[in-house]
């Protein structure tokens, strides 16, 4: 087969933007960390999960061990059963718990896990039963004046 | 009176049947392009040149126009975050920014103007300058040697250009945040890559740009197969292909992002 010129560049072409879909992929994705396919589910129950996303980080001591798999409303308790689907290279022990936390002020929010004492470890299909809910803004600032206005109400009667 | 609206409605009408009446031969063409692609694979050298003419010839305006885009998006978007400061989010916000949308939407504009519409003018001058007919009197299938390769080297070129597109960009937005004003170079790629996902905004970066290519491949080809064999015609199928492929790709763009990236 004759080759040309056309031959050469049409290859530097075909070669550039391969290399900058695997660019893509690589440096600018987040393909190389943790792929959870391959991992255990277990279910967390919250009270209120703030804004909580599908595909949120499982963090334990700040190492991404898992994503939020899905979020639902349980209709007889009137929680939030989260679906974490975690890596099989982590274990946790049963009675780990998991809360809902935010990174920085305003940046989204993740779940963390503590990890227990228990013998056992979390199978596939369990639940988490010690659950700390997301602090919903609102309500700490209702506390926080509540809590004023009963101070000076208390001092005014002195 | 009467009259003037018995020739409003006329006219109307005449335009909606001719607009459904393109719309099926366009549909009818595509059919033929893509059942007679057979010999652009068997005789792999056409849809190369092809591949050159489209592709390698719109790599320098590819180039410097993802450069620049990506130095606006990283100057502007620092200038917003500064003031919630959350510099480092930059990364993100480019990377987000032209792997969703920008990267296969401008690089499906620039495409248009750059390939396509030379594409319309080369088929509709052999048109008009019987070459098409000339084919087809020696038994060649003008589908098969010169429509189809030319749609594949459209098809195959544009995800790749798009791709090319992003990374220019996002290296843009690199050198301005980065270099020039000084951001954490640490932070702005950790950011990136723990908000940027594999599956949710790459690979839906590339499916989109797979369609536009497809599409605006398929408008200049039909644009000039279907363009009037005079002067005239070819320069406003030129004009048409251009502005249609744009509609035609916001459009599909709007569409593609509704099905994408909501319900998350």
């Amino acid at each position: 087969m004759q080759r040309t010129t056309v031959d050469l560049w049409v290859g530097i072409f075909v070669v550039t933007g391969v290399a900058a879909l695997f660019m893509l992929a690589l440096k600018v994705g987040n393909a190389s960390s943790v792929s959870v396919s391959d991992g255990y589910k277990v279910i967390a129950e919250f009270d209120n999960i703030g804004g909580l996303k599908v595909r949120a980080p499982v963090k334990s001591a700040g190492v991404v061990v898992g994503r939020v798999d899905g979020i639902q409303l349980d209709t007889r308790t009137f929680r939030a059963n989260v679906a974490l689907r975690i890596d099989k290279h982590y274990p946790f022990p049963k009675d780990s718990s998991a809360s809902i936390l935010t990174a920085g002020l305003l940046g989204e929010q993740y779940v963390g896990m503590d990890g227990g004492a228990d013998e056992q470890n979390l199978k596939d299909g369990d639940r988490i039963k010690i659950t700390q809910s997301a602090i919903v803004l609102e309500k700490v600032i209702g506390q926080f004046l509540y809590g004023k206005a009963a101070e000076t109400g208390t001092a005014k009667q002195q | 009176m009467l009259t003037a609206l018995a020739t409003g409605i006329k006219v109307v009408g005449h335009r909606t049947v001719n607009a459904v009446w393109r719309m099926g031969s366009a549909t009818r063409f595509m059919g033929l392009v893509l059942l007679r692609s057979g010999l652009s694979f068997r005789r792999l050298r056409l849809t190369i040149d092809e591949l050159h003419f489209a592709g390698v010839l719109s790599l320098i305006i590819i180039i410097v126009s993802g450069l620049f885009v990506g130095l606006v998006l990283g100057l502007q978007g620092y200038e917003t975050l500064k003031r919630y400061g959350s510099a480092e989010a930059v990364g993100t916000l480019v990377a987000l920014a032209l792997v969703r949308e920008l990267g296969p939407v401008v690089a499906a504009l620039l495409f248009a103007s750059r390939a396509g519409s030379a594409m319309t003018a080369e088929l509709g001058i052999m048109k008009s300058t019987e070459q098409l007919s000339a084919m087809e009197m020696m038994a060649v299938d003008p589908f098969a040697r010169v429509i189809s390769p030319m749609f594949w080297g459209g098809f195959f070129s544009m995800p790749l250009l798009a791709a090319i597109f992003s990374v220019m960009g996002i290296f843009g937005g690199y050198l301005i945040t980065v270099v020039v004003i000084g951001v954490d170079s640490g932070a702005f790629w950790s950011q990136m890559q723990s908000n940027v996902d594999l599956r949710g905004d790459i690979v839906n970066g590339v499916i989109k740009s797979v369609v536009f290519g497809a599409a605006v491949t398929s408008i200049a080809l039909f644009e000039g197969y279907d363009a009037p064999p005079t002067a005239e015609g070819v320069s406003h199928a030129v004009t048409r292909t251009v502005v249609t492929s744009a509609l035609a790709v916001l459009a599909l763009d709007f569409v593609l992002t509704a099905f994408m990236f909501t319900g998350v």
